[in-house]
């Protein structure tokens, strides 16, 4: 995907990427995730892609640049990062600190305190009913963001193209 | 064996880096968006790895109880994955709205046309 000349092909392969890591959190028991994952993820932004694509043209012009700083900066990046995890938790671990805080009281007390028997929705509508309103509100401003880029300008473009015919 | 409980981390930060290169590499800046949101599903799956437990079901409760993965990771990345798409849609709108002002979305001809200017 990195070395693809055709943007086309490009954004399929993004598709396909965010289809797959759908299963992946399918898989990692996160269902609430993969489905969300392959609903906005594979198909909103795909959508996204596209309709950008079809604006802008959908081939990528040939650079001579030379690859070497840039894969040198993400070698050691991966290196560092790599390092970081020896002191990580395993992976499924269930004596991960993670798993000893807060977790164990949520799924306790969810089915009593809310009702719901699926833990994420109790914790994403109920416990941290504000932080998705504030996520909507997110949602809000980039809404309000794309409009005030794209379309107040067609308007405009729209009034000029009358003035001219007048 | 002893890398290999880790494997996790690995697949992730191989992903993850993938995106970083695409981001700084590639002049094109569709290409650097794609980039980007790869690097931020590389950042989904190392929160939802994490709340893996082996041997738990989905945080869904059963009535007959069992072991759950951690349903706090899954509610953080839910958020995420949407605030996600929203930034990924006002990026594209600026690459649409760059593509019209400069009649090209590849970044050393903007450079250009800015020095010229």
């Amino acid at each position: 995907m990195v070395r693809m000349r055709s943007l086309l092909a490009v954004v399929m392969l993004a598709g396909i990427y965010s289809l797959i890591s759908a299963g992946l959190f399918l898989i990692m028991d996160a269902v609430d995730v993969a489905f969300t994952e392959a609903a906005v993820g594979a198909g909103l932004s795909t959508v996204l892609l596209l309709g950008t694509l079809a604006l802008t043209g959908c081939r990528q012009v040939q650079r001579q640049h030379s690859p070497m700083l840039p894969l040198a900066v993400v070698s050691i990046t991966g290196v560092v990062l790599i390092w970081g995890t020896q002191d990580m938790p395993h992976f499924g671990d269930p004596q991960a600190p993670v798993h000893h805080h807060v977790a164990p009281r949520y799924i306790e007390a969810a089915p009593k305190e809310v009702g719901v028997p699926n833990i994420v929705t109790a914790v994403l509508a109920s416990y941290r009913g504000f932080d998705t309103l504030g996520e909507t509100a997110v949602v809000f401003t980039a809404g309000v963001g794309v409009l005030a880029l794209l379309g107040i300008r067609r308007r405009r473009r729209a009034g000029e193209h009358k003035e001219r015919q007048q | 064996m002893a890398l290999l409980v880790y494997y996790n981390y690995y697949v992730v930060f191989f992903l993850m880096m993938a995106g970083f290169y695409m981001v700084i590499a590639r002049g094109n800046l569709i290409k650097k968006i794609v980039g980007l949101n790869i690097f931020q599903n590389s950042v989904f799956l190392l929160y939802i790895s994490m709340g893996k437990v082996s041997g738990g079901t989905a945080p869904i409760l059963l009535a007959e109880g069992g072991h759950y993965s951690n349903p706090l990771p899954h509610v953080l990345i839910l958020t995420a994955i949407v605030v996600g798409i929203a930034t990924t849609a006002l990026g594209l709108a600026l690459v649409v709205r760059i593509k019209e002002a400069y009649g090209s979305v590849e970044e050393d001809e903007i450079y250009a046309q800015d020095k010229d200017a």
